[in-house]
């Protein structure tokens, strides 16, 4: 039966994706969700603040005697949380220290010579080179979450595009330019294989990629293990750390701020891989059919698609995404390949991905601000005290409020807006 | 018991899905709620079995008020509901689908399953129910798990049991069987409400009859009462209950479909089905839901793998070919579930209006989508199929059920094609809609595409088919003219041998067999009376076929 | 009130007819796998086993002495390659219809085809070798090993029959372990310890119900989140806390194994099942009341039905969504249990990511054991006692790199969940929020 048709329904949701890149970002900052977002993270910090201090040694001390002296408890405890929170923005936006000591050189050009100028600028080159990874491996969960797969194998296909473009930097040789791109594309070419795999086994019988690809993310770590332990595989000659060559110079990404600055072609790789995913979904058949599929495979199918072709393809390109992640930290920063390289960047991922809506823009900005926590975390450690895991609760703790609009909004009494958040379906393929 | 709903008035909104109704229904009484979709019956069934509360109005009890909060006030006050769409859990028996939320259980917490199934024994016995306790619900057939429905009402001691369009999913024959049951739970002093917007069913069975429009009640009738004044009391205007269409032209054969064979877990769904369909002329397939319809329209899309048999298009034979080349090949496909087959609900209007085409020029080059193409395209869709939405940028999953399938109708036949499959096009459509779809079907024969529509409506299959063809377990069991009575159908439908014995005979209104060997067109018929020649009170045709002409009875090859 | 769901079997998706449908290469899956276990016991095993292999079957101090049983190495993988050879036979013969086996005979020849698999491996790495293969050794450090994963296998098991997908099963056993150590550290009870890991399990269990159930949110991305979230949770805690304090907090006893009198006395089976961990003897009692309760108590029959069809479990007045807070909270409290074993039933102190994805594999062995307790428990052993595999191979100076055998237990999950698992339909309401209109 069907319900009464609607009359005229005030504000209908606008789904068509003919819109130039640019309505898309205002449309995004004008949308209530983002006020939603915003509040969550308010939540965070306060939530991860709270857990600082109350972890802190001097603020436990200064509780025990909260009703003798109850001014100081407060003062102290807001010290640990606050002093880690200024630390972090030390480390990844600017420190009025280096600002000043700028501006009290004599000229630019002492300025320029003695690095002031670079090391005002250090904190956003790093927060820069943090986002590199973080918004590459980002875009290869929200790429294949446009598709209707939850691709939370980044850390296997990260390993895979590691060990491709750590092995071709140590390998071969090849001049300047050339190199570069072969490792690069190496990185995607091994990340890419490990998504396909998971992609074609769900194509093929069903299984859930969650199961599988959490699998594989073991497999894989085991198996660098595996490959970093012998010499005829890949450990360097000379030694017995598991931990391979040092890649080529030639096969380094190229510094874009001179040399005291971390920040490379990498990030403007990430920026540029952005786009193409933007471009790729809202401007090509191809992405057109991912949407499809993502939101109504059945239907797609019996409209001609081949939903199968396009799960492994998605999983594909959203896997050799994470293996660029993967290239640009070996041959931006890291230069050899460790049994911890991956580090938490499969995590990592998925939190970006969910901040950002599962949207390229989103990601790109949620990359930023995780790359933020990730750069001042160092600092943090060494100035506080506070270990770094609390960069990981802050992220986890973002995520699951941005994943859950309704509960935002009641804890700040907003007004029920369209809840446009991370409710899309992914379970309907769990039990098919 | 007697039960009076006063002044009932729900809102969703700004719409009144009920707008202050009052009736009565008398110990032992059959009333009936008439009203096309979308009129209210099922938000008062709501309201009256505790599934939602009332925003106007009271529900009396032998004269006393009544609140009920949840299905269980309802319950205990003594009314059951047999739902549309069956609540009963598949994977469970039919004694645990009983008990369900009364379980009987000893002191160890353990449930006793003997005493539920001496329960459902009893009751099964006294209203000649037949049904099994142990059985697998999802093994039975769907006029037995109706029963179990009924049997769950009568084990909580309704005394008003409510149907919810029960004959939907029944073969004429279980639909007397039904009645048959009906009769005798009255008979016991149980009330029954059915809710319908089948006229002549309604006629047959109801001690009274209620008609709701729009939410609104338009009139109450006793019967003897014709379909006409029904009808018109139902949408409110003269309608014209079929759409008049030209005879038909028929041409040559473009759809052929030879020994058709689809295997699954349970058997084979398909079965060596055959049939052709020519240039202009509608192919109705009549059955009951779950007869293999289904999988017969997958199967001839590509969507189901065949394990035998052959699927031709203009001598094209598309028997392995994937959906995509099936839709390329000249095939239109209108799907029976549209929200789940039909339409990808978030995206816009215009995206779903290319869904099968946006890899085509001009809708896109290479890999690039033409966007303005695009739009372009939805544009002069909505103008030609008049689709109600607010933009063509609205998500199609925002669209009522008419005008959803007005987009998929457009996007198919906006498409250069010579088949056109439309499986169960006007379910849960309006009026408006229904007459929409039908002459846009007529009009595509017109042009001279070949035509399958598949339902399980009699009405509708009437309405538009040249030819009718009969599907029971899998296999066609017979080919009529339009001019059949529907006791004829109602028999094939559950199974009768073709009497005829002769594959692809089609046997006329007057009683003489053709065999249609593909040769010349069949002679022209009458066009068909719009009243239906079968009284609805006949009898129902036995089951056993009567042997014709002294020729044995054969099964449909 | 909504309409059910259609009662149409998502058909378009599945690629073939019955048998096996959903593997790679369809019907013949099983019996291509077998030949494969075949020659792997022949080829690689057989050819290469030298010597005699010397099973022995009694540990020390046991009561009744079993003695050991030597083989000829080489023949004794033949032997199991013959067997094999013989099964993938049948099962052919099955698939291709000349005759046809039951369901429960196929899954017994899984198990059969796996065991033979087991002792050509044995008899090949334990072949010449001085030392005997510990069978009993073997066993029970299986079934101590596949403690968490059996009890996050019931957790999933309770969990999905009541429609609620829980990922985050590998952060509930995380935050047991964590809490049980500190909560045994500090206070010295073991017991106390072990409610406190329960009761971690649960608190995880509560947010996953809340956010799952109230916000409907979508399940998997929730447990994935969840689980990060306890991740990042204990790795501080552990970093900020436990580690400059290690000696008060993360220090505890753990429980010693109790012997069960008479049937801990059992040639081969009694040190087994019978002389082991407290936390095993809590596994039989939970797999028992939770296969019965499902199949012949009130609970089960409402639990079953809110997971399969919960609009017509609410039309008869059975509360829908309080039953899932219930459900999913008390599973929490087991998934807590299992945590806790791996500290305070094993190694004792707290490390960080201590469970190393069991909580995913006892969802994998949930799927394998097709949504039942029994089957789930059945799962999460092949998965034990490949770790325990591992652990065996490496003490008896078997020549495979000690990562390559780390991973085996992964990639046999893989193999499992895609490969011999085919299409397992769950409860059809799994992982779709209620939501009464």
């Amino acid at each position: 039966m069907t319900t009464p048709s609607p009359a005229t329904p005030a504000a209908e949701p606008q789904a068509g994706r003919d819109r130039s890149f640019g309505e898309h970002l205002r449309d995004a900052i004008q949308d209530s969700t983002v006020t939603v977002t915003v509040l969550a993270l308010i939540a965070a910090v306060v939530l991860g603040g709270l857990l600082t201090a109350f972890t802190n040694n001097a603020v436990l001390h200064a509780w025990s005697d909260f009703f003798s002296a109850p001014g100081n408890a407060i003062a102290k405890a807001w010290d640990a949380a606050a002093g880690t929170y200024v630390a972090l923005f030390e480390g990844s936006v600017f420190n009025p220290h280096d600002v000043a000591a700028l501006f009290q050189q004599a000229s630019i050009s002492t300025a320029i010579h003695d690095n002031y100028l670079s090391k005002v600028f250090y904190p956003l080159s790093e927060t820069a080179v943090q986002a590199t990874p973080l918004i590459l491996a980002g875009l290869a969960v929200a790429l294949p979450y446009q598709a209707g797969m939850f691709n939370i194998g980044g850390q296997s296909q990260f390993i895979g595009g590691a060990i491709m473009a750590a092995w071709l930097g140590y390998a071969v040789n090849l001049p300047f330019f050339v190199h570069v791109v072969v490792c690069v594309l190496g990185g995607f070419v091994g990340g890419a294989a490990l998504g396909w795999l998971a992609g074609e086994i769900k194509a093929r019988t069903g299984a859930h990629e969650v199961v599988v690809t959490i699998m594989l993310n073991y497999v894989m770590q085991y198996f660098l293990a595996y490959l970093l332990s012998s010499h005829s595989l890949m450990q360097a000659p000379g030694g017995s750390n598991s931990i391979t060559q040092a890649i080529a110079s030639n096969a380094h990404l190229s510094l874009i701020a001179g040399t005291h600055l971390r920040i490379n072609v990498g990030f403007l790789i990430a920026l540029a891989c952005a786009f193409g995913v933007w471009w790729l979904l809202n401007r090509t058949t191809t992405g057109f059919e991912f949407r499809s599929v993502g939101a109504n495979a059945s239907a797609s199918r019996v409209a001609g698609m081949n939903v199968e072709r396009n799960w492994a393809l998605v999983m594909a390109i959203g896997g050799g995404l994470a293996g660029l992640a993967a290239a640009s930290v070996i041959m931006g920063t890291d230069f050899t390949l460790n049994p911890q390289s991956y580090g938490t960047y499969g995590i990592d991922a998925i939190t970006v991905a969910l901040l950002g809506l599962g949207r390229p823009g989103g990601v790109v900005a949620a990359g930023l601000l995780f790359g933020a926590l990730h750069a001042g975390s160092p600092g943090m450690q060494t100035a506080t005290g506070t270990p770094v895991q609390i960069v990981q609760v802050i992220q986890a703790l973002i995520v699951l409020f941005v994943a859950a609009p309704p509960l935002v909004r009641t804890v700040f009494r907003l007004r029920a807006a369209r809840a446009r958040g991370v409710s899309t379906s992914m379970s309907k393929g769990w039990n098919a | 018991m007697e039960l009076e709903l006063r002044g009932i008035t729900k809102r969703f909104g700004l719409l009144a899905a009920n707008d202050g109704i009052s009736l009565s229904v008398a110990p032992g009484q059959v009333h009936a709620l008439l009203g096309e979709n979308g009129a209210g019956k099922t938000t008062l069934m709501n309201v009256l079995y505790g599934l939602t509360q009332p925003d106007e109005g009271e529900i009396l009890i032998d004269g006393k008020p009544a609140r009920f909060g949840s299905p269980r006030d309802a319950i205990a006050a003594g009314i059951g509901m047999v739902h549309q769409h069956f609540m009963l859990v598949p994977v469970f028996t039919v004694a645990d689908n009983v008990t369900l939320g009364i379980e009987e259980a000893g002191r160890s917490g353990l449930l006793d399953r003997r005493k539920t199934r001496r329960d459902v024994a009893d009751l099964s016995h006294r209203y000649g129910l037949d049904v099994k306790p142990d059985a697998l619900v999802e093994e039975l057939p769907v006029g037995i798990q109706q029963r179990v429905e009924i049997i769950k009402a009568l084990v909580r001691q309704a005394r008003v049991l409510i149907l919810d369009e029960p004959t939907a999913v029944l073969t004429p024959a279980e639909t007397e069987e039904l009645f048959r049951i009906i009769r005798q739970l009255t008979g016991a002093g149980t009330s029954v409400i059915f809710i319908s917007h089948k006229l002549r069913e309604v006629q047959a069975i109801a001690d009274t009859i209620t008609v709701l429009r729009r939410g609104q009640v338009v009139g109450q009738r006793t019967p003897p009462v014709t379909e006409d004044d029904l009808a018109a009391l139902m949408v409110g205007r003269n309608v014209q209950l079929r759409v008049s269409k030209d005879l038909a032209k028929p041409g040559e054969v473009v759809l052929d479909v030879a020994g058709l064979t689809v295997a699954d877990a349970g058997g084979l769904p398909v079965n060596g089905l055959s049939f052709q369909v020519r240039a202009g002329e509608i192919l109705g397939i009549a059955g009951v839901q779950g007869n293999g319809q289904t999988e017969l329209c997958e199967a001839l899309m590509g969507l189901r793998p065949t394990t035998a048999g052959s699927v031709t298009v203009e001598g094209h034979d598309l028997t392995r070919a994937s959906p995509r080349s099936r839709l390329r090949a000249g095939v239109a496909y209108v799907p029976e579930d549209r929200t789940d087959d039909g339409l990808v609900g978030s995206f816009s209007v215009a995206e779903n209006l290319v869904l099968d085409m946006y890899d085509r020029a001009p809708y896109s080059s290479g890999i690039n989508l033409n966007l303005a193409a695009v739009r372009e395209n939805a544009a002069a869709r909505i103008e030609e199929f008049d689709i109600r939405t607010g933009s063509a940028a609205t998500a199609a999953g925002t669209l009522s059920g008419g005008n959803q399938q007005k987009v998929i109708l457009a996007r198919e036949v906006g498409r250069e094609h010579k088949v056109l499959i439309a499986s169960q096009p006007t379910r849960g459509l309006d009026v408006g809609s229904i007459e929409f779809v039908h002459r846009r079907i007529i009009q595509q024969r017109d042009h001279g595409v070949a035509v399958v529509i598949v339902s399980s409506e009699l009405d509708e299959i009437y309405a538009l088919a040249d030819r009718i063809a009969v599907m029971y377990e899998g296999k066609i069991t017979g080919f009529r003219d339009p001019g059949v009575p529907a006791a004829e159908l109602g028999r094939l439908m559950a199974g009768g041998a073709d009497s005829t014995g002769i594959p692809g005979a089609v046997v006329g209104a007057d009683g003489v067999t053709r065999v249609d060997d593909g040769g010349e067109p069949p002679a022209p018929d009458e066009p068909p009376a719009p009243d239906e020649p079968a009284a609805p009170d006949e009898p129902a045709a036995p089951d056993e076929p009567a042997a014709q002409d002294g020729q044995p009875a054969q099964e449909e090859a | 009130m909504t309409a059910a769901a259609s009662d149409r079997l998502p058909v378009l998706l599945s690629p073939g007819p019955s048998d096996g449908a959903g593997t790679f290469g369809g019907r013949f899956a099983a019996p291509v796998t077998y030949l494969v276990f075949c020659l792997l016991d022949i080829l690689v095993f057989g050819l290469h086993a030298k010597g005699d292999v010397t099973f022995s079957f009694t540990p020390e101090f046991a009561k009744v002495s079993v003695p050991n049983l030597t083989l000829a190495a080489a023949a004794t993988c033949y032997f199991c390659g013959a067997l094999t050879l013989a099964l993938a036979a049948a099962r052919l013969l099955d698939v291709l219809g000349v005759a046809r086996l039951g369901r429960v005979p196929r899954r017994v020849i899984i198990g059969v085809v796996l065991f033979l698999f087991v002792i050509a491996l044995l008899a090949w790495a334990g072949g010449g070798q001085s030392i005997p293969v510990g069978v009993v050794n073997l066993l029970s450090g299986s079934l101590n090993l596949s403690i968490p994963i059996m009890l996050g296998a019931l957790t999933a098991v309770v969990c999905s029959t009541s429609g609620v997908i829980n990922i985050a099963i590998e952060g509930q056993l995380l935050l047991g372990a964590f809490c049980a150590a500190i909560a045994t550290s500090v206070t010295g009870s073991l017991w106390l310890g072990l409610i406190c890991g329960a009761a971690a399990g649960a608190l995880v269990a509560a947010v996953l119900a809340a956010f799952a159930i109230a916000y409907r949110v979508d399940q998997i991305v929730l447990g994935v989140v969840l689980n990060i979230l306890v991740l990042g949770l204990t790795g501080y805690l552990y970093n900020a806390v436990m580690v400059p304090y290690g000696d008060t907090l993360n220090n505890p006893d753990t429980f010693n194994p109790v012997k069960i009198p008479l049937l801990g006395d059992i040639p081969i089976l009694g040190p087994v099942f019978f002389d082991a961990s407290v936390f095993l003897y809590i596994t039989y009692v939970l797999l028992i009341a939770i296969q019965v309760g499902l199949a012949r108590t009130r609970w089960g029959l409402r639990t079953r039905a809110i997971g399969e069809h919960p609009v017509a479990a609410d039309t008869v007045g059975i509360r829908v969504l309080a039953m899932r807070y219930r459900n999913v909270i008390l599973a929490g409290l087991i998934a807590g249990i299992g945590g806790a074993y791996f500290t305070i039933g094993s190694v004792g102190s707290f490390g960080p990511d201590m469970s190393s994805g069991e909580g995913y594999i006892a969802l994998a062995a949930m799927i394998f054991g097709r949504y039942t307790p029994l089957g789930a428990i059945g799962a999460a052993l092949l998965f034990g006692f490949t770790t325990q595999l591992q652990s065996i191979l490496s003490s008896i100076n078997v020549p495979i790199q000690s990562n390559l055998l780390l991973l085996t237990p992964y990639v046999v999950t893989i193999i499992v969940v895609a490969g011999l698992v085919g299409k397992v339909r769950g409860p059809r309401a799994e992982g779709v929020p209620y939501v009464k209109s």
